[in-house]
């Protein structure tokens, strides 16, 4: 009995998007209709590659979209069964909803220690927590602990991915959107930060909703992954499964059982996940 | 000790007092710029209407007493009482964050994510926009501004008279400087401690500079801009205002106080557009630049008026050899 409420527990879904279409500057038409479950304490991997639709996605659910001119015209997301869509960001962070932004966005002349601070600004639970908080991101990222009193700007491209994560921790998230955290950082540094990430989910229960173009890394840290192709998810499953699809070998991890193919001989992933199916 | 360069210092010191003035002005424009990149090019404008404001309620005006008198046939201009200068003060500040919240709600909120070169002309608009709300609200005659109605002395008064007899007798030449003068440096210096107090050590303060340098990240951490952009344009009202009380102070509230804003511009260029101690420094800078240049070598070789130019050269010397200014921003770029 208490298993299957575990169970039940398990695949409780925190976030729901539901067939969202999302038009940038009410022409540009970027999602055509995705939707996706995000369950709590997971970590949930968004695929595809440049312009497939990622990082839309995730602004949408945070709320980012309008101040790009962006608008969700179809569709609802939900957090907890509450409608989040068209939501000031900065009532989705109260909600417990942070995005770690693409490319870092650091404040560039704001110190290491100012900037994970500012994480805390939604927050009102008083200085000691959050110097607690302060110290708990510390022992996660123990180079931030080095490099507090200098100026973000003048840090390394991982210091500062490590300053925007310490940063949306310090909201004290529930489910965390990570953009791109591979962006630009060298093979063992990434390693690195998803290993954070992963500790961070186990101990500290935080979701992850992922967007990766790294698939292989995604997929090995992820429990469920989805994969965008031009505005739509084209799969879904849980990661192991889309590790070991032939598909996905061959147009997202580069291996096929004829060896390596000519790029122009990759046609790109067609088949449309059906709304109803 | 020697007569000329006594006077030259007393010239100096008289320069660096017109530069706080210039000064405040400037700050007004960096505290908006730094924050939301737009260059307001109201900000004459509102110092013009926060001295108008604070004048109006001094004196029991009612406002917007012609378009009452027009409209209902009465003939009321004053309420028949006078407010107490400190009073009045608090109720134009009021008067002022109420304007930043309507500027944000009604303009800018609308304009999220334009080009700069739209929320200038957008700032423009609101000058002229202004500049006839200030008219109709408290008519446009030339009004003297006496920061002591009631009480008679509520800014202290004589400290030139002990600076001139100080240095008499120290140096044998007594320094003459304006009494307003002295009290707008002490003032001006209070303010700009105040903000950078502000700016470096409140949660408000870090907020404002985080949405400064990257407000989308700001956003995504859950700074709410609308929030902050209301706080930084009251703060640029309550320097407006403070800017507005020494002009006003110094040569009547009238429109032509707008146009101190032309004044802020060389200064700008000078001390850089996002730097708050670059705007003080600029504004000295030119301040006692223009006086000593015409001193020293516009009245004696160029026939004089050459105040009204000198601050413009120096801003076009400083934007061919170094475009950032002063104390710009360090541009900090990493590969």
């Amino acid at each position: 009995m208490l298993d299957v409420n575990a169970a039940e527990v398990q695949v409780d879904n925190l976030l729901e998007v539901n067939n969202i279409e999302v038009i940038y500057n009410s022409v540009i038409l970027v999602l055509k209709g995705v939707s996706l479950n995000v369950p709590k304490g997971g970590i949930t991997a968004l695929l595809g590659g440049n312009g497939a639709g990622k990082t839309t996605t995730l602004k949408a659910i945070s709320g980012l979209l309008a101040s790009e001119r962006g608008e969700v015209t179809k569709g609802s997301i939900k957090y907890r069964g509450d409608p989040i869509q068209d939501r000031d960001p900065a009532e989705t962070v109260k909600s417990g909803v942070v995005q770690v932004m693409e490319g870092r966005h650091c404040f560039e002349h704001l110190t290491i220690e100012e900037n994970l601070l500012t994480g805390a600004y939604t927050r009102s639970d008083g200085k000691g927590a959050i110097a607690d908080d302060l110290e708990m991101v510390y022992n996660y990222f123990p180079r931030l602990r080095e490099r507090r009193k200098s100026q973000a700007g003048y840090t390394s491209g991982g210091e500062q991915q490590m300053c925007a994560m310490g940063r949306a921790l310090m909201s004290r998230p529930e489910t965390i959107l990570l953009d791109e955290p591979s962006m630009g950082l060298a093979p063992q540094l990434v390693e690195q930060i998803f290993e954070i990430v992963k500790s961070v989910n186990e101990k500290e229960g935080v979701t992850f909703l992922l967007a990766e173009q790294n698939t292989n890394v995604a997929l090995r840290f992820a429990h469920y992954g989805y994969i965008l192709e031009s505005g739509r998810v084209v799969m879904d499953g849980p990661a192991k499964d889309l590790r070991e699809n032939q598909d996905v070998k061959e147009f997202y991890l580069g291996m096929s059982d004829e060896g390596r193919k000519s790029f122009r001989d990759v046609r790109s992933y067609r088949r449309r996940k059906r709304w109803l199916s | 000790m020697n007569e000329q360069l006594a006077f030259t210092i007393e010239v100096f010191l008289n320069g660096l007092m017109a530069g706080v003035l210039y000064a405040l002005v400037a700050l007004g424009f960096v505290l908006i710029y730094k924050a939301s990149g737009i260059f307001n090019y109201a900000q004459g404008v509102m110092a013009l209407f926060a001295a108008m404001t604070l004048v109006g309620i001094q004196n029991g005006q009612v406002p917007f007493s012609h378009l009452i008198n027009a409209i209902f046939g009465t003939d009321i201009h004053k309420f028949g009482w006078s407010v107490h200068s400190f009073l009045a003060i608090i109720l134009t500040v009021f008067v002022m964050i109420a304007l930043a919240w309507a500027v944000q709600r009604f303009v800018f909120r609308h304009l999220v994510g334009q080009e700069p070169i739209i929320l200038f002309m957008a700032t423009i608009g609101l000058a002229y926009f202004l500049e006839g709300v200030a008219d109709l609200m408290w008519g446009s005659e030339l009004k003297a501004l006496d920061v002591c109605v009631a009480e008679g002395a509520c800014l202290p008064q004589g400290m030139n008279t002990w600076l001139e007899a100080t240095t008499y007798d120290a140096l044998g030449y007594g320094f003459f400087i304006d009494n307003l003068d002295i009290v707008a440096s002490i003032i001006a210096a209070l303010l700009v401690v105040g903000l950078v107090m502000f700016a470096q050590y409140t949660k408000q303060g870090r907020a404002m500079r985080a949405v400064a340098d990257d407000h989308q990240a700001a956003l995504s951490v859950g700074v709410s801009l609308n929030f902050i952009w209301i706080l930084v344009w009251s703060l640029a009202g309550f320097v407006a205002l403070v800017a507005g009380i020494m002009w006003g102070a110094k040569s009547g509230v009238q429109f032509s106080l707008s146009l101190i804003a032309l004044k802020a511009l060389p200064v700008l260029m000078l001390g850089g557009f996002t730097s708050i101690p670059g705007a003080i420094v600029g504004g000295l800078i030119i301040g006692v630049g223009e006086k000593l240049f015409e001193f020293l070598i516009g009245a004696p070789f160029l026939g004089g008026a050459t105040e009204n130019w000198f601050a413009y050269m120096l801003a076009l010397l400083f934007l061919v050899f170094r475009p950032q200014g002063l104390f710009g921003e360090k541009i900090i770029e990493r590969v």
